[in-house]
């Protein structure tokens, strides 16, 4: 068998086609160690907790109920949202919640892993899948929450309920590709994680998250063009059976967000060796 | 497969690092630019930057073991993680040929919530196993490790050294081309440091070894090549394991000796090894199985017995070789108006060549209680044309019977 050789030198190689297959490559090889890294995460998180579970959902939920509140007492009045508020917000917060966790994972799920990538010769692709994994399993315990509401509140079955899912995981890839480009930073400047965490509260408010497009006015026009915009919308359309207005825009973006994806990796790949040299553990 | 093939190959290997945390940060930004434009200007030192690693170069071969020595940031763990693939080099080139095995960090990927077994599959993964890999070799890992008991317990009750154990006997089960280790095995008990070892013979014979360690009577007795690394340059390399275990140990040769404890009651004025042909850099040399001689000249501030001296041979690891006899016998030296001046001598002195101290003890003859201890009042030198990392070198006959 011929031995495997890897050279080590000063010049990158910059030719996309070869880093892109390498990282595919390694995705596929690592495909355990991903595994096997959400599994030791998901466990380890639920195991010293006796909430578990419930601390996925916690957060959104007392948004939702915050803003359920703040309408029916009259204290603001929001413009009408064509199904019953409580689900609007309640399906609006958990969206958000999902893409905002994504958009974080890159960067957090290096960040735990510091100790590891100073040490070891790993696949680091292994992080972001398993990163996903991870995304993958909280988000499927809200979806079913979620469609819990639908059915409380009356809005029943719709055919389109069946393609959420995979709205759902468009707006997975979109968040991970958006925090892979943030990750080499953010390892080297906490600035940039807080930073992130900052804009994606202001965010939420030129996203239709908690209330609707408004008819007229410069918020309108920040709201229709915020790519944000029809992830929410859509995913919502799609669980509340309503007609899909944004799915052009949302095709867009997702199709967008497929190269984003890969050449956030690429980039991720060419990073992390500078960000073992500069943060060793 | 060749037996011998080449399977390392580092050509002037050089990496620098920053001195300041902020502009290391800065240049980290700048370098990410710089990749993604594929840098490939000569790359030169900017304000606040060393060298870590500079012109290194070596070539290891299957079956070889290369040692790496050096003093505290000398560059050693920064070119094993070049080698590793961990950090990218600022110049020169890095081949390495097959499976590449590292026992830089025992356990890595534990979560200290998960029990030992299901650890054992994290470490696993992170190592490169399959996990068809492990199951079939968990019982091994297990045994190795010596902690069936308490395999399902979690992890973060295990001591340190079970932890150790449970990473190594992890990492023990890779088959690597080329392993690289890095001062590991200092925890754990001695029954398990000598079954690394026996893992680490094992392997020898079918991997090329790159192996740092402060612990030089291991370096001799596993490398058959050397680097001496200083300030990231390396400043003896080649098959002379044994001269460059000198060389390191020369440069932390103190000639200070130093009082540890004294009571006021004696005073140490002169000593001398008077059999000594000659001093070289402070240090007496004198050839093997030649006499040692040596003289003491003591004060002795108050009216007390003749104490009872026992001076001991200490190697440059400071582990205690040898003791003199003592004076036991109370008659043996005479006070001579408060001085008291003899010398001790041991004949055919059989150590081994390298570097020796001395250190002094006196205690009441009555009472055994220490009144003066002196460490490395003297340091010598055994010249011989053998190394040898056995403090020991008896003389011999051998003869057919």
């Amino acid at each position: 068998m011929a031995l495997e050789t890897r050279i080590y030198q000063k010049e990158n190689q910059l030719r996309i086609g070869k880093l892109l297959k390498d990282s595919l490559q390694d995705i596929y090889t690592s495909r355990f160690l991903s595994r096997q890294l959400a599994v030791r995460d998901i466990s380890a998180q639920y195991r010293q907790s006796y909430l578990g579970i419930l601390w996925a959902f916690i957060m959104p939920l007392t948004t939702a109920v915050m803003w359920i509140f703040l309408n029916s007492s009259g204290t603001i009045r929001l413009s009408a949202t064509g199904v019953p508020y409580p689900v609007y917000a309640f399906s609006g917060t958990l969206i958000w919640s999902i893409i905002t966790e994504s958009i974080n994972a890159p960067l957090s799920n290096t960040n735990a892993a510091k100790g590891l990538l100073t040490k070891l010769n790993f696949p680091k692709e292994a992080l972001i899948i398993s990163g996903i994994y991870k995304l993958l399993f909280n988000s499927a315990i809200k979806v079913l929450l979620l469609v819990v509401f639908v059915f409380v509140f009356g809005i029943g079955f719709h055919w389109s309920l069946l393609l959420f899912p995979f709205v759902l995981l468009g707006a997975l890839v979109i968040g991970t590709a958006l925090g892979l480009f943030i990750t080499p930073l953010g390892m080297l400047y906490k600035d940039v994680g807080k930073l992130i965490r900052f804009g994606l509260t202001f965010l939420m408010y030129v996203t239709p998250v908690v209330y609707a497009i408004p008819k007229t006015g410069l918020m309108k026009t920040v709201m229709t063009y915020n790519p944000m915009t029809p992830i929410i919308l859509t995913t919502r359309d799609f669980v509340t059976g309503q007609n899909p207005e944004h799915l052009s825009y949302f095709l867009i973006v997702v199709g967008c967000s497929i190269p984003l994806f890969v050449i956030g990796l690429v980039f991720y790949r060419l990073s992390i060796p500078i960000i073992v040299e500069r943060s060793s553990a | 497969m060749e037996e011998n093939d080449v399977l390392v190959t580092v050509e002037g290997l050089s990496k620098k690092f920053c001195k300041d945390l902020k502009t290391s940060l800065w240049y980290g930004i700048k370098d990410l630019i710089s990749n993604i434009q594929g840098n490939k200007n000569e790359r030169l030192l900017r304000p606040k930057e060393f060298w870590a690693v500079k012109d290194i170069s070596f070539e290891l071969r299957r079956g070889e073991c290369l040692g790496l020595i050096g003093h505290n940031g000398a560059g050693k763990s920064t070119l094993l993680k070049i080698l590793n693939g961990l950090l990218m080099p600022d110049a020169g080139k890095v081949t390495i040929k097959g499976r590449v095995g590292a026992l830089i960090e025992l356990g890595a990927g534990f979560n200290p919530i998960l029990s030992g077994r299901e650890n054992i599959y994290n470490n696993g993964a992170v190592l490169g196993f399959t996990k068809q890999e492990i199951n079939s070799k968990l019982e091994d890992i297990i045994d190795f490790a010596e902690i069936r008991e308490f395999i399902d317990m979690p992890v973060q009750n295990y001591s340190s050294g079970m932890k150790v154990r449970l990473g190594f006997a992890v990492a023990a089960q890779m088959e690597p081309d080329v392993l690289i280790i890095d001062e590991v095995l200092a925890v754990g008990d001695l029954g398990f440091i000598m079954k690394c070892f026996k893992t680490i013979d094992n392997l020898l014979d079918n991997t090329a070894i790159i192996y740092v360690s402060h612990n030089m009577p291991t370096v001799s007795r596993l490398c058959d090549k050397i680097i001496l690394m200083e300030k990231g340059q390396s400043l003896f390399q080649g098959n002379q394991v044994g001269k460059a275990i000198d060389m390191y140990y020369g440069s932390f040769v103190e000639n200070e000796s130093n009082i540890v404890f004294t009571n006021g009651s004696i005073e140490l004025l002169t000593i001398d090894l008077l059999s000594s042909l000659k001093m070289n850099d402070n240090i007496h040399e004198i050839k093997w199985k030649d006499d040692l001689l040596l003289y003491f000249k003591f004060k002795l501030n108050l009216y007390i017995d003749i104490p009872i001296f026992r001076v001991l041979l200490y190697d440059k690891e400071q582990r205690p070789l040898a003791i003199f006899e003592p004076n036991y016998d109370e008659n043996l030296l005479k006070n001579n108006n408060g001085f008291l001046e003899f010398t001790i001598k041991h004949e055919g002195i059989q150590l081994s060549k390298g570097i020796y101290s001395i250190n002094v003890t006196a205690f009441k003859r009555n009472s055994n209680e220490p009144i003066l201890r002196i460490n490395n009042v003297l340091s010598f030198q055994i010249i011989h044309d053998e190394d040898h990392f056995q403090p020991f070198l008896l003389s011999s006959t051998f003869s057919t019977k």
